[in-house]
């Protein structure tokens, strides 16, 4: 029962870190309608400056403002430079030159940092495990992504319901013609969008530093999550990223958790092992799968 | 008038006869030096290549060329290379590839076109047993050996209850079951992940409610990195011992990985402090060439070079006759900077395993120990189904 509790939190982590991911790609995708292929490039971004910064300075909050920075200044320079220029394309166009971005950026990150990992530690003052319940031991990073993650959720929420360019983003997925007739400067909307998008990415970059590997093509690996998670979710609604995200963290991490222990009821143990393994990484494109036979656009479409 | 014309046609038979000798031999490398993989194939080659320029551009005394091309790790791309050597560059010696599944694109199409390939590194099972053929070598090992070692250390320390974990592809069950071949206590479980995973907590929350003595892994490149890091974090360093084999543990990556990999042991066939001749001058050149410590790759990179520099010293440069040439390889006579180092039936290494620890250097790096010699004169669990 506690591991199940502990695994359901696993789940809960995995799943904030996507929402971060997810959030920002499903904005540009509702708003803009770019496939962005290269969101997990500035995901990489944010680690890595975060690393660098924190080796220099050895201030983790430093490195967070300077990943945020970083990733929100260089995607407003993509959106800028690049993708201003494919609105009016179709998405082959978008998908080919955000794919060459990824080329771009991974190379970059190569030439300036070189090939092998850096490095990037968990922050003194919240390293360790603490005891949420009798025998059940968490390290208190991870509970410290959660709640950044249900944080940055929250101002994200607060953003679009309450404020006026909350709403007119909101305006500007469902009808941009109509938005910019209405006399909103929709081209700095549109790279104000993309930035924020980038800086979220970025978050989850600098967040991730200390528990992955910040080496060159880390943001390939979550890419991936990311779109399954706002496809489930209905692409272009920060709802649907929420609840996508989550579902897909749960699903991927309970899958990998018990599924073996599942399969050694009715196989033998050798092969329970790896059916169980194969099973575990089909497990959320099954849901995903699943969803759209249910719901062909989504858990949560945006209405256009 | 006529004698100084017989002189000089006498001398220009001579020097044109010299210059023949003089052509350099042309060795090829196919390696992968893009992608993230890339800093292995840069370690080998500039292990190979320090072979080679400490000669003064010639090994065994015979001037060679060394073409180097990046295969960026995909076999497609590998195989081209290899033909373009072999049919423009008219090269009767290949090395260089870094990993299996490459290797076994490549190998058995040009070991049948008579040209010698020498294995700096990967060594797959499929080559080892009935896929052997005379024109392949292996300098580095086969790879169960470096699980076999751990295997065997493992039953000595006394741990009766192992937990192994590896990625869900060919080489992640080849490396568990040649930890499998030499372990003879109980395992608590044998887990499959998916290639390339990230985030390892739902595999480590399992470890934790198994409580196993110790835990084997084989995640190469940034998996490792990524276990090894959330293992520590999740306050399991101290209770689970935990091994590998060395390929996590080579010191670019325990850069990346920090304390986190601090005691933990692992099986190789060399370390850079191992106590003979070859192995001092080969550290302590290669770190005066290019200003950091030799990694496992680096040191099978060097040991290939000298091993070709016995053979084209034993004949002449010529490799007109090839049987001649893998006759004198087969020999391995050489100064193997891992000290004891002959080929067995299978042309794979027949040599020492060690186990090594993680410590923590002066200037505050990490680094390899050697700990204790395992095996000598390992033999690989294929040979026997060799024939040549």
């Amino acid at each position: 029962m506690l591991l199940f509790v502990e695994q359901l939190l696993n789940g809960f982590q995995l799943g904030i870190t996507l929402f971060l991911m997810s959030a920002g790609l499903t904005l540009i995708f509702g708003i803009m309608r770019v496939i962005n292929l290269a969101h997990g490039s500035f995901y990489m971004i944010g680690a890595y400056v975060g690393a660098t910064v924190i080796a220099v300075t050895g201030s983790f909050l430093l490195g967070i403002a300077a990943a945020l920075t970083a990733a929100a200044i260089t995607g407003m320079l993509v959106e800028y430079l690049i993708l201003r220029h494919l609105y009016n394309r179709d998405h082959l166009s978008q998908v080919l030159a955000t794919f060459g971005l990824i080329l771009f950026f991974n190379e970059l990150t190569r030439i300036i940092w070189g090939r092998q990992p850096l490095f990037m530690d968990v922050p003194v003052w919240i390293s360790g495990s603490i005891e949420l319940l009798p025998g059940l031991i968490y390290p208190i990073y991870r509970l410290a992504i959660i709640a950044v993650g249900v944080m940055v959720a929250g101002l994200l929420w607060l953003l679009f319901a309450k404020t006026k360019i909350g709403m007119q983003i909101r305006a500007g997925a469902s009808d941009r013609q109509m938005i910019s007739a209405l006399g909103v400067n929709i081209n700095l909307l549109y790279t104000l969008v993309f930035g924020l998008g980038t800086m979220l990415a970025g978050l989850a970059g600098v967040m991730a530093g200390p528990i992955l590997s910040v080496e060159s093509g880390m943001g390939e690996s979550i890419l991936i999550l990311t779109f399954v998670v706002i496809v489930i979710g209905g692409i272009g609604s920060v709802r649907g990223a929420v609840v996508g995200a989550l579902l897909v963290g749960i699903v991927d991490t309970l899958g990998r958790a018990f599924l073996p222990d599942l399969f050694r009821f009715f196989l033998s143990s050798g092969y329970a092992d790896s059916a169980a393994a194969s099973l575990a990484s089909m497990a959320t494109y099954i849901l995903m799968a699943t969803v759209l036979v249910w719901r062909p656009r989504g858990l949560f479409p945006s209405h256009s | 008038m006529k004698k100084i014309l017989i002189m000089c046609a006498a001398l220009c038979l001579i020097i044109s006869n010299q210059l023949m000798a003089m052509e350099p031999v042309k060795i090829g490398m196919v390696t992968t030096l893009s992608t993230k993989a890339g800093y292995l194939g840069e370690e080998m080659r500039d292990g190979f290549k320090l072979a080679i320029d400490q000669e003064g551009g010639k090994l065994g005394g015979i001037p060679v060329e060394l073409l180097v091309e990046d295969s960026g790790r995909k076999p497609e791309k590998a195989k081209q290379i290899a033909e373009r050597y072999i049919k423009k560059d008219g090269v009767k010696i290949l090395t260089g590839i870094i990993f299996s599944n490459v290797a076994m694109a490549v190998v058995p199409k040009v070991v049948r076109e008579d040209v010698v390939y020498l294995s700096p590194n990967a060594g797959p099972s499929k080559l080892a047993g009935k896929g052997c053929d005379k024109n392949y070598f292996s300098v580095s090992y086969q790879n169960d050996n470096i699980d076999e070692v751990v295997g065997k250390y493992v039953n000595g320390e006394g741990h009766k209850n192992v937990y192994l974990i590896a990625p869900n592809y060919p080489a992640g069950k080849d490396h568990l079951a040649g930890f499998k071949r030499y372990y003879k206590g109980e395992i608590a479980a044998e887990v499959y992940t998916k290639l390339g995973q990230a985030d390892y907590a739902a595999e480590i929350a399992a470890i934790r409610a198994k409580k196993p003595e110790a835990l084997f892994f084989f995640l190469p490149g940034g998996m490792g990195v990524n276990f090894l890091k959330q293992f520590s974090q999740a306050g399991l360093g101290d209770s689970i011992a935990i091994y590998g084999p060395a390929f996590s543990f080579d010191e670019r990556i325990l850069k990346a990985v920090g304390p986190a990999a601090l005691g933990v042991k692992n099986g190789s066939q060399w370390t850079h402090d191992l106590d003979n001749e070859a192995n001092k001058q080969f550290v302590a050149a290669y770190q005066k060439a290019y200003n950091r410590t030799p990694t496992l790759y680096a040191s099978q990179g060097y040991d290939t070079a000298r091993l070709i520099g016995s053979a084209l010293k034993a004949v002449e440069g010529n490799l007109d006759t090839i049987a001649d040439f893998r006759n004198a390889l087969k020999k391995a006579d050489f100064e193997s900077v891992r000290g004891n180092f002959s080929f067995g039936k299978n042309q794979h290494p027949v040599q020492d395993l060690y186990i090594r620890e993680v410590i923590q250097t002066s200037s505050g790096g990490y680094t390899n120990k050697t700990l204790e010699k395992v095996f000598s004169n390992h033999v690989d669990a294929y040979a026997e189904q060799c024939e040549m």
